[in-house]
């Protein structure tokens, strides 16, 4: 048991550091993965976001990133490194990086900090977000129309708020075109598993779901659809590579503008701790081009992201929790603190909440 | 009936991976040699089957350029321990670190690129019997390789020779020496196998489980099949049968999910690796057996006196 427990210790202790330029009068941005940049999904999106700051505002700034840094308390070395090695903004772009950023934020009260999708905040911590479950409500609406059963699968990573919220989301968008929609919802307890999620998606799979969704970042569940002949989502990048047949669209993210935003505006001397929460109608949250469905599915899918983008809201009232208590009145729209800090499902989500 | 048999498909396919590897690492340890470089050599496979795969178009070239990668691999790890006499703990652990960040860095063109499946079994007639043909002539090639390498240790290492002697260094390096075995010879090849095997789980996964190359796609296998070595006493059979309960218990919660049980999902998720700690308890208990099944010198690095 030895031998295990030192391969367990040395393999969260393990995370590579790449370092992009030298040069020490430059402005240097540092970002924090939890995932490999080579995830195709999640931290990908984040390092692309990374190289459209390199290319936006080249030879001004030098940029940095680590990557594979486990979410937790392990996380605290991460950021303190990067703060010591000459980063002047630094980007955590995970939820579980919100209590190690605060800390080292507090400690390098000279340094910029940002986290993602969080809500915490410091006099020089800023946090922003992406309403990804704008996309989501997009996805169930689709779905809804698309599934033969009436049932969807959906694979998800962990009970955090952005997870709760993506799945109700959906599942207001599914029963607003069939009230009788069912999503069979399953938890890999991981954001990063191919395999797993193969699993989880053939398992839903057989269990009577035609239609995938899914919260975790690689494109092994889409494969599996395509294998089968049914029809499933992409996540954070467009996956249609992978799944000619099967995606009907993909809800990818772009963070290139924000980041060159910010750093321009740290740049300038301008930067402040903000909280912005950005959504289909600033561009962070896309979908990708709908395939693989009728014309008429395709119109309203996009009638929909344009209603959003014009700036309804798909958490807008009358909404019950899911016991049946009310929770938002009829036209009421829900504020983003109780969004942020979701944990609850609403009326017809056919599952438990991992406590 | 329909459901029954994908579950098992779905299990087969979990199990393959860690049954590979393991089968592997069971030689080399058998051999007296502990490598935990397994997670690297697999990724190495993983990355490598990958890429031979797309450029060639041929995920045959694909499988067997994964388990060139493994062996390929493993062979520095062999030239550190066996003939520079290093720690093979600490050895074990840089290879898989190694493998992991090299992995990524030759996959970088690989990224968010379709690969080649390596197809099914399809033999007419008989894939198509219900229930048994999909489950028996239906499954993918490494699969088959996967139960063939089993039988084919088991009868080595108990059966022929070479494979006494084998398990005799494993026992004893020195005495085997001194009756002019040698040493490390047998552990060179056994661990040349041992990363040939590693290289072809990882090309299970980027060839035959997931299609695709993305950095970490192991996500700990590696890991297990190190665990199912122990777990297993040493014995192949055993690693067959662990394996397969991996996978069994892994896919029966995912159903279990899906189906709406209501047990906490993370209670559900660890169960496997519950499962793991129990066995691993059970068998710790009886000593003498456990003393009996483990190579001894499994793990001390050995130098022949000149």
């Amino acid at each position: 048991m030895k031998k295990l427990l030192i391969a367990l210790i040395t393999t969260t202790a393990a995370m590579s550091l790449a370092v992009t330029a030298e040069a020490a009068d430059k402005f240097k941005a540092c970002w924090v993965y939890t995932g490999p940049i080579g995830d195709f999904g999640y931290s990908y999106q984040h390092d692309q976001g990374r190289l459209e700051v390199e290319k936006a505002l080249g030879d001004k700034v030098e940029t940095a990133y680590l990557e594979n840094v486990a979410e937790g308390p392990d996380a605290d070395r991460a950021f303190e490194r990067l703060a010591r090695e000459g980063c002047k903004l630094i980007f955590g772009t995970s939820f579980g990086f919100m209590d190690p950023e605060v800390k080292v934020a507090k400690k390098f009260p000279k340094v910029m900090f940002e986290h993602a999708t969080g809500y915490k905040t410091g006099d020089n911590l800023g946090i922003y977000n992406a309403r990804f479950y704008e996309g989501r409500y997009v996805l169930g609406q689709i779905a809804a129309k698309e599934s033969k059963a009436g049932v969807a699968g959906y694979i998800v990573s962990f009970p955090i708020p952005e997870v709760v919220m993506g799945i109700n989301s959906f599942m207001l968008g599914a029963q607003s075109i069939n009230p009788n929609f069912k999503a069979k919802i399953v938890w890999v307890n991981s954001w990063f598993d191919p395999g797993k999620e193969a699993d989880a998606a053939k398992a839903l799979f057989d269990q009577g779901a035609d239609i995938i969704v899914q919260h975790t970042d690689s494109t092994a569940a889409l494969q599996v659809a395509e294998e089968r002949g049914l029809h499933g989502f992409g996540q954070s990048s467009d996956m249609i590579k992978f799944a000619p047949k099967a995606q009907l669209t993909s809800l990818t993210d772009d963070w290139g503008p924000y980041y060159i935003s910010r750093v321009q505006a740290a740049l300038d001397g301008t930067w402040k701790p903000g909280n912005v929460w950005l959504g289909i109608k600033d561009g962070a949250v896309k979908l990708a081009p709908f395939t693989n469905m009728p014309d008429d599915v395709k119109a309203m899918a996009e009638a929909t992201a344009k209603k959003i983008a014009d700036g309804w809201n798909p958490f807008t009232g009358p909404i019950a929790k899911q016991d049946g208590t009310p929770w938002l009145k009829d036209g009421e729209v829900a504020d983003d603190g109780t969004l942020l800090g979701m944990n609850f499902y609403v009326k017809g989500v056919d599952d438990k909440l991992p406590q | 009936m329909d459901i029954t048999v994908n579950i098992l498909l779905t299990i087969a396919t979990a199990a393959t991976p860690l049954l590979i590897a393991a089968i592997g690492e069971l030689v080399v340890e058998r051999s007296g040699v502990l490598n935990l470089g397994v997670e690297g050599m697999m990724i190495m496979g993983a990355v490598g089957g990958f890429g031979a795969g797309y450029l060639t178009g041929s995920p045959w070239i694909g499988l067997l350029a994964a388990v060139a990668m493994g062996a390929v691999f493993s062979l520095l790890f062999a030239v550190m321990t066996l003939s520079l006499a290093t720690n093979q703990v600490a050895t074990g652990l840089s290879l898989t670190l190694l493998g992991l960040g090299l992995s990524g860095m030759m996959g970088t063109g690989f990224v968010g690129q379709p690969g080649e499946r390596l197809p099914n079994l399809d033999i007419p007639g008989l894939t198509s019997i219900p229930v048994v043909g999909r489950l028996l002539f239906g499954q993918d090639p490494i699969f088959y390789i996967s139960i063939a390498l089993t039988a084919a240790v088991m009868w080595f290492l108990f059966k022929t020779r070479t494979g006494l002697t084998l398990r005799s260094i494993g026992d004893s390096h020195t005495s085997a020496h001194a009756l002019g075995i040698k040493v490390i010879r047998y552990r060179y090849l056994s661990v040349i196998f041992g990363g040939a095997c590693a290289g072809l789980a990882g090309g299970h996964l980027s060839l035959v489980y997931t299609p695709q190359w993305v950095e970490n796609m192991t996500a700990g296998r590696g890991w297990i099949a190190l665990a199912l070595v122990v777990f297993a006493s040493w014995r192949p059979w055993r690693v067959l049968a662990g394996a397969y309960i991996f996978g069994a218990v892994w896919i029966g919660q995912l159903h279990a999910q899906a189906f709406g049980i209501p047990v906490p999902s993370q209670l559900l998720s660890s169960l496997p690796y519950l499962a793991t700690v129990v066995v691993l308890v059970l068998i710790s208990r009886n000593k003498r057996l456990t003393m009996m099944n483990t190579p001894a010198s499994l793990g001390q690095p050995f130098v022949p006196d000149r």
